[in-house]
Order: C-alpha cells, then structure tokens, then sequence
C-alpha cells in the first residue's frame, strides 16, 4: 500500500525559476494495483516518482509505504521498498561492470555489504535462468560489461534488476521513452509480465497514451503538479485517447499539446 | 654517452617506481575505482613517513610503527571523505584542504623540523637504499615487491566482496548504486580511506628507502599517481584486463616513469625541471582522449544520442 498525503515540493523556491513542481499531491494505492501515469510536460509526473524515491528532500506531506513512513528516509534506505527503472538506459545499470555483477549488486538491496563474495556460483546459475526467461540471449554473456548492452537489453536488465528482489514498490519512469518502437513494444510486454507474475504494485509514467490505456489497472493525469484525472476498473477498459484529450481539456483547460504523446 | 652510469642507475629507478607503484595503486582506487580525483595524496604522502619515523625514533617496533602510518593515511582520508560528503565541497578542493592541513599535522609529528632522519645502521628499516644493488633478500627490489603482491592480492579479495563491489558500483554509477540501496556517501568515504591508507604506506617505505622523512616529500605525488596509471593504460590497456593485472600494469607504470626520469636525468635535464616535465606529459595524456573525441566529431562520427 502507498499513502502519499499532500506532497508539495517547490524547485528554486525564492528565484525567478521558482516552480512547484508538486502541489499538495495525494495519492493512495492498493497493493497490486498497476497504474499508469500521464500528463504533460512539467506536469510532475518525473517529481512524484523521485519524490518517492528521495532523490531529495520533499518540503511538505508524507510518504507511507505498508506503514513505514519514509518521507525523512535518505535514497539509499528507501531502497529496499522499491524497484526503479528510468527513462535514460545509461542510469539503471553500471556500463563498467558485468552484467551478473549488476545483478548481483541488485540482489542484495536492502542488505548489510559485508566482507561475503560479491557473487556466488549459486547466483550465476539462479542469473543465468532469469537472464534466459527476458528472451534476449544475455544468458550467454553474464561476464560481459553492460556498457557493450544496446538501450533495449539495458531496460530489460534494469527490469530484472529491479525484481530481482521483490519490491513493495515498482517505479517505471518513462522506462520505453529513449527506445526504438519495436523494442519499447517488447520492454512494455516485459514490464507487465514480470509485474504480473509478481503481482507488484507499480507506477508507470508514460508519453503514449495508447500505452497508458492498454496496461494497467488504473490510470491517472497530471497537470501542475496534482492528479486531475483518476479513472480504474471497468471504466478504464473502455478508455480511448479522445476520451483522454477530453478529459486533459476540460480539466486543465489547455490543449493536450504533446507531440510525442499526439503522434504515438 | 656514459651508458655505465645509466646502467647503475635502472636498480635505484626499479626500486623507487616500486615504492612509488605501491602510492600509484591508492591513487588508482580514488581516481579510477571511484572516480575521484583526491589531492589528499600530496599530504599523506609525507604522513605515512612522518608517523613511521618519529615513531621508530621513539623505539616503537617497525612494524607497529608501519601500522600507524597506515591509519594515519587512513585518518587523512576520512576528513577528506567528511569534508566532501558531510559538507558538500567538490572532491578536489577537499582534497586540498586536507593536503595543506596535513603539511602543518606532519611538521608537528616530525617535532616542527622539515626533515627527520632515520639511520639504517641503527634501525631495523624495512627497505633501504644502501641495498639496492646487493643480492640478497635485503634488496630493497624484493621487498617492494613482495610488499606489491600482498597488496595487490588482499585489493583483488576486497574489491570481489559485497562491500567492495559496492565500492565500484558507486564509482561507476552513482544513481544507480543509491537505487540498489548503496550509501554512495559511506562508499567514497571508504575508498578514500584505503586510498590514502595504501599511500601512507608507499610513504613509510619511502623514508626507509631514502633514510629521511621529508615534509615535502609528497608534493606533486598526485601527478606521479596519474602518470603511472596512464602510462599503464597506454601500455598495457588492451592486454590487461583483470582487476589484478590491472593493478600490476598501475605499478609497472610508476617503474617506467622513474626509469623515463632517469634516462631524462642522464640525457642532462636539469633536477629541478622535473616536475614541470612531469607535469605537462601528464597534461598531454590527459588531453588525448579529448582530442580524439573532438577528432571523430569533427569527421562526423562519434555523436550518438
């Protein structure tokens, strides 16, 4: 369960760049609920995954996971409620290590580093099915350095990093946006495969409304750093884009002007 | 030419560059590992000597003595690590800080003198000069580099653990690392630590080999650091790629680079010239990648998105 109660975050407060990126966000999620997230540019989409994951500070409201309120929590203790993927492939993964060495820093998230062998044989092998199950063939190369990975592999390693160690929490934060249709398509299938079969509850930001409609059990638009549409179950089902650029509309009182989720 | 000079010259050179191999490896770790250029190094390199003689002058045993320059070293890279993470200045300029305070810390344990001498007829130096072309376990060629193998061996072990994955982890990617629940902070503090413990040591053995502790000794460290890991990667780049062998390419360079100083030396250069020598060749290494990004831009190629 995630309870976020009246989130606001301001950048550059006090400056002429002054933006409240998160104006009093509340939002509650049920476990295995999987929703999409829409929303302009600047609408705080990006903000309120970051401001899960503590990237910095919030300046007001809380932050409860099952309980556990990790408002106050640095990044790195949050950690181990969350999985994360991101929109640039060159964040989630270490380019300098091997891929069995990232996964295996990723499967001791919220544990003690000890003075243990970073990777065992046990691991590899556990590694080399998981690897084997994405279908990309980098079963074959665990000793490779993930920097030679092509953006696809990348977020599909990402992926499986991110649940290795099932997390209360998944955050997908625009995870297809720098791919190639094809292989965003394939990521996408991926996603909801792994989030199904782990029954995760799960943010998924988006720029392709299409996307946002077919995955997902719920769907929620952002405008100016609040929630201003809210739509789950059966009626979700039923959504279409027009529907979608209705709502953006008479919400916001703007044209969805978006050319990355117009001419998806 | 007087080649016979030069000739007598290589076992002092190989003797040096293995002492200087040793403070190149903790130079390695910051700025390789973590990568983080840490100018501690300037101070901790006359720390590590500082502590070790003073202490031995005392009739404290040697090998204590060398344990104490270690967690000195270790102590200078942990106000380094405070004044980056916990106060938010650039690595850098922390480092500085540290380095110019260590040079008033060294003059007040080697008692407010710039120099302190150790006598090896008097005591049990680990490495000295005066054995450098005897053949015997003495030499302090052999000493080095059974020094060089145990560390090398005991970094290899460390760095293959969780913690010193994590270690690397949050050199290569810091975002990353703190999403996987990594203390990025925790993390370089460590490494800055080792560092400078492993430098202090290369500084202890220093003062043995040279007989003196000099509280200027460790100016310009850094630059040497940098040139034997570039010329380790200019020569041994393609062919080693194992964390070990790499670390052995790192000391192996600090050899060529005092053997390069000699022949220099040799061919008439002016002592005092050195450091501006070393210094621009450093500065050409570090400028080749850049030119060969700028080449491929220019050709077209090399821009990806």
């Amino acid at each position: 369960m995630l309870d976020m109660t009246d989130v606001r975050k301001t950048f550059n407060a006090k400056t002429v760049n002054e933006k409240v990126a998160l104006d009093g966000l509340t939002l509650h999620l049920n476990d295995g609920d999987f929703v999409t997230v829409i929303g302009g540019n600047g609408a705080g989409k990006s903000t309120m995954l970051n401001a899960i994951a503590g990237v910095w500070p919030i300046d007001r409201g809380s932050i409860v996971i099952d309980k556990k309120d990790i408002s106050r929590l640095p990044e790195h203790r949050r950690a181990p409620l969350l999985g994360r993927v991101f929109q640039d492939p060159m964040t989630g993964t270490a380019a300098t290590m091997q891929i069995e060495e990232n996964l295996a820093l990723a499967a001791r998230r919220g544990e003690r580093r000890t003075l243990k062998p970073g990777i065992t044989r046990a691991e590899r092998n556990q590694y080399r099915d998981q690897l084997a199950a994405l279908g990309l063939g980098l079963e074959d190369r665990m000793t490779a350095k993930v920097g030679l990975l092509s953006g696809g592999q990348r977020q599909a390693l990402t992926l499986l990093m991110a649940t290795l160690k099932k997390p209360k929490l998944l955050l997908l934060d625009e995870h297809t946006a720098a791919l190639d249709p094809r292989t965003a398509e394939k990521v996408l299938e991926l996603s909801e495969k792994i989030v199904r079969e782990n029954n995760l509850m799960t943010l998924m930001v988006t720029h392709n409304m299409r996307d946002a409609i077919r995955y997902g059990n719920r769907l929620i638009m952002m405008n100016e750093g609040k929630i201003i549409l809210d739509i789950a179950g059966e009626q979700k089902q039923k959504l279409t884009v027009e529907d979608l650029m209705t709502a953006f509309f008479k919400a916001s009182g703007e044209e969805f002007a978006n050319d990355r989720a117009l001419l998806s | 030419m007087n080649f016979t000079a030069l000739f007598n010259a290589m076992p002092g050179a190989a003797a040096q560059g293995l002492i200087w191999g040793i403070m190149a490896i903790g130079v390695y770790i910051t700025y390789k590992v973590l990568d983080l250029a840490d100018l501690t190094v300037d101070g901790s390199m006359a720390t590590g000597g500082a502590v070790c003689v003073m202490l031995m002058l005392n009739g404290v045993n040697v090998w204590l003595a060398l344990l104490c320059a270690v967690l000195a070293g270790m102590l200078a890279g942990l106000l380094t690590g405070i004044f980056h993470t916990a106060m938010g200045i650039p690595p850098i300029l922390a480092g500085i800080l540290t380095q110019l305070s260590l040079y008033s810390i060294n003059l007040a344990v080697m008692a407010f003198k710039a120099n302190q001498g150790i006598n090896v007829t008097k005591y049990a130096l680990i490495v000295s000069q005066r054995n450098v072309r005897t053949l015997s376990w003495n030499n302090p060629i052999f000493t080095a580099l059974l020094f060089l193998i145990v560390l090398i061996g005991a970094l290899y072990w460390f760095f293959g653990t969780e913690l010193g994955s994590s270690l690397r982890a949050t050199g290569a990617n810091e975002a990353m690392s703190r999403a996987q629940g990594i203390n990025t902070n925790t993390a370089k503090i460590l490494g800055l630590m080792i560092s400078n413990g492993i430098v202090a040591l290369s500084s202890a053995l220093l003062s043995h080999y040279q007989g003196f502790v000099d509280v200027n000794m460790g100016r310009g460290a850094i630059v040497i650091g940098l040139a034997a890991v570039i010329i380790s990667e200019v020569i041994f780049g393609k062919l080693f790629r194992n964390f070990a062998l790499k670390l052995t390419g790192v000391a192996l360079g600090a050899v060529i680079y005092y053997i390069v100083i000699q022949v220099v030396l040799w061919l008439g250069l002016n002592t005092n010239l050195l450091k501006l020598l070393s210094a621009l060749i450093v500065a050409v290494f570090l400028g080749i990648p850049y030119w060969k990004a700028h080449m491929n831009m220019r050709k077209g190629g090399g821009r990806h998105a």
